[in-house]
């Protein structure tokens, strides 16, 4: 199946490589004029790869919190409905966080915490732009809740089937809860939390609508993003905001080189991730997985 | 800790047998005449006294009080669900986090009751070491840093404490010879005999005074368990053991002292050779003569 779709994407892709070359991905124009039309998608990738990682940044420590709060800690009373409501999340689909970032959320974000940020910390570059609510720094802040409920859910699992008896080699070593934690429940679970955070990853990156209803939809060497706060674009997005109006074959033909290299760069975090975790897997003699 | 008073609690405890008064008289004067023969009195370490343990609305102890010798190795027995494992669960406060299992009662260890509500549990475990039913080393640290996993909680920073005690502790475990030059290799590359023994070093790293064995062997082949009892003879010249086990000839084997329990409750309690050759309670016949458990 995967074979079927990369070799289709591969096909449609052709005519842009042969086009542009490796102008395709180190290239910032985006020109679908006919005759004088340029394509390249830099720019995209930067916006996929910097709002995914925002995404993550957040994502994963309050999704790690979560699941240990609901595993470790809470009572029972409190765990359960609190991860009930937690994956109810998950059954949200994208486009209503989309429609909710864009009406409600957007303006939470500019207000309470870029135009802070701005105000006080404009001396970072990163900072430096005047907010605006659509941009960047807000679609990774809701694509993080959009892979917060995927991510603690699966490290739940996770470290529900660390054996009790890690648990309690460690309490019985006079481990504090914190202790216990970080001496045997963490490093039992740590290649399966890697592994959640990496699907985590892997939906971020993919996620089209809800990024192409935020991120600011910027074009061409504009879409370059100098600060967190800069109208975006990412790969996803922009095949969704210009598939339905591709004026050429090569402007399609573009389009679908995108999505080759969305293709691609999923793949590749994701071989990555798997080496990563058999390689911790194949430290522990034993381990499971 | 004179014999009487050892066994005052079962003739207090209203068990099986606890109503038959004939039973009660002859065991009293049983203990007066094996009081002569015993050896110097030595110090009690861990009194249990009036332990009562639940699992949810489920009474899994009743009413227990025991004396324990010090340096010396004192096993629990029973048949399955009497409440042996409980019983030494509670004595590092290890019981109550089970989820819904609580538990009352004192339990006095040289002076200080564990149960009081101003002593922290945690300070607790670091006293009373634990060894666990099946191996349960640290899978993804060597061989050198699981040993070490005690001292590295407590906040031992000094290198070279470490590595002295880590040593120290394999030699006690009676591990140092097969494992000294492979000190990094993980843990779980180990047999199971040697992994047990590994969490018998990572146990002694912290120089507890009491050490809790929850049938030690029950996952190990005959030759990892004799040489786990062989070690429990070699440890008791300096520590406190007491060990649960469902094999009476184990506790035979390593045990000075030996408590019977049925159903949660403590039926006889005495000396290993008394309770196997003269047992004042019927049951405890029963049990260590092989007719039940």
């Amino acid at each position: 199946m995967l074979i079927l779709v990369a070799f289709a994407v591969g096909e449609g892709a052709l005519p842009i490589f042969s086009q542009e070359g490796f102008q395709f991905i180190t290239g910032t124009d985006w020109n679908a004029v006919y005759g004088r039309e340029s394509f390249g998608a830099l720019p995209y990738i930067i916006g996929t790869l910097l709002s995914s990682a925002i995404a993550m940044a957040i994502g994963v420590p309050i999704s790690l919190g979560i699941a240990i709060f609901v595993t470790e800690m809470a009572p029972h009373r409190i765990s359960t409905p609190l991860s009930f409501v937690v994956e109810l999340l998950a059954a949200v689909p994208s486009i209503i966080y989309g429609l909710w970032a864009l009406f409600v959320f957007r303006f939470w974000i500019r207000d309470l915490i870029e135009r802070p940020l701005y105000e006080h910390l404009s001396w970072i570059p990163f900072f430096d732009k005047t907010p605006f609510g659509l941009d960047i720094f807000t679609a990774g802040i809701v694509l993080s809740i959009m892979i917060i409920p995927i991510i603690s859910s699966i490290t739940r699992e996770i470290l529900r089937v660390v054996p009790n008896s890690q648990r309690e080699a460690a309490y019985s070593l006079g481990a504090t809860r914190w202790g216990t934690l970080r001496t045997a429940v963490f490093p039992y679970a740590r290649s399966g939390i890697l592994g959640a955070s990496f699907l985590g990853l892997g939906r971020a990156i993919g996620e089209t609508i809800l990024v192409t209803m935020i991120i600011g939809n910027a074009i061409g060497p504009a879409a370059i993003p100098t600060t967190l706060f800069s109208q975006g674009q990412s790969l996803a997005s922009l095949i969704a905001n210009e598939f339905n109006e591709a004026a050429s074959d090569l402007h399609l033909s573009a389009l679908i080189g995108l999505g080759a290299i969305l293709l691609l760069l999923s793949m590749v975090i994701n071989i990555g991730a798997r080496l990563m975790v058999s390689r911790m897997v194949k430290a522990v003699p034993g381990g499971r997985e | 800790m004179p014999a009487k008073e050892t066994i005052k609690p079962v003739s207090e405890a209203t068990g099986p047998m606890g109503e038959s008064s004939p039973l009660k008289e002859i065991s009293v004067r049983t203990v007066e005449t094996t009081k002569r023969i015993d050896e110097p009195q030595r110090r009690s370490k861990v009194s249990i006294k009036g332990i009562n343990a639940w699992f949810g609305s489920k009474q899994a102890l009743k009413n227990i009080n025991l004396e324990i010798e010090e340096n010396a190795a004192t096993a629990f027995m029973g048949p399955s669900g009497c409440g042996k494992t409980t019983l030494i669960r509670c004595l590092n406060r290890m019981h109550e986090m089970t989820p819904g299992a609580k538990a009352n009662g004192q339990v006095i260890l040289d002076g200080i009751d564990i149960y009081d509500k101003s002593i922290d549990p945690v300070v607790i475990k670091r006293r009373i070491g634990m060894v666990f039913q099946k191996p349960n080393p640290f899978p993804t640290m060597s061989i050198f840093d699981n040993v070490a996993a005690g001292l590295k909680l407590n906040g031992v920073k000094d290198k070279k404490l470490i590595k002295e005690i880590v040593e120290e502790s394999l030699e006690g475990a009676g591990l140092w010879e097969e494992v000294k030059n492979e000190l990094d290799k993980p843990g779980m590359g180990l047999s199971g005999g040697q992994q047990q023994r590994l969490c018998i070093a990572r146990a002694l790293a912290m120089q507890p005074e009491v050490l809790l064995m929850d049938e030690p062997t029950s996952a190990l082949d005959p030759i990892a368990s004799f040489k786990i009892e062989e070690l429990v003879h070699q440890l008791k010249k300096h520590l406190t053991i007491i060990i649960v086990t469902h094999n009476m000839q184990q506790a035979a084997r390593v045990a000075d002292h030996a408590a019977f329990m049925y159903l949660g409750e403590m039926i006889e309690y005495g000396k290993t050779l008394q309770i196997f050759q003269y047992p004042k309670q019927e049951l405890t016949e029963k049990f260590v003569s092989g007719k039940f458990g």
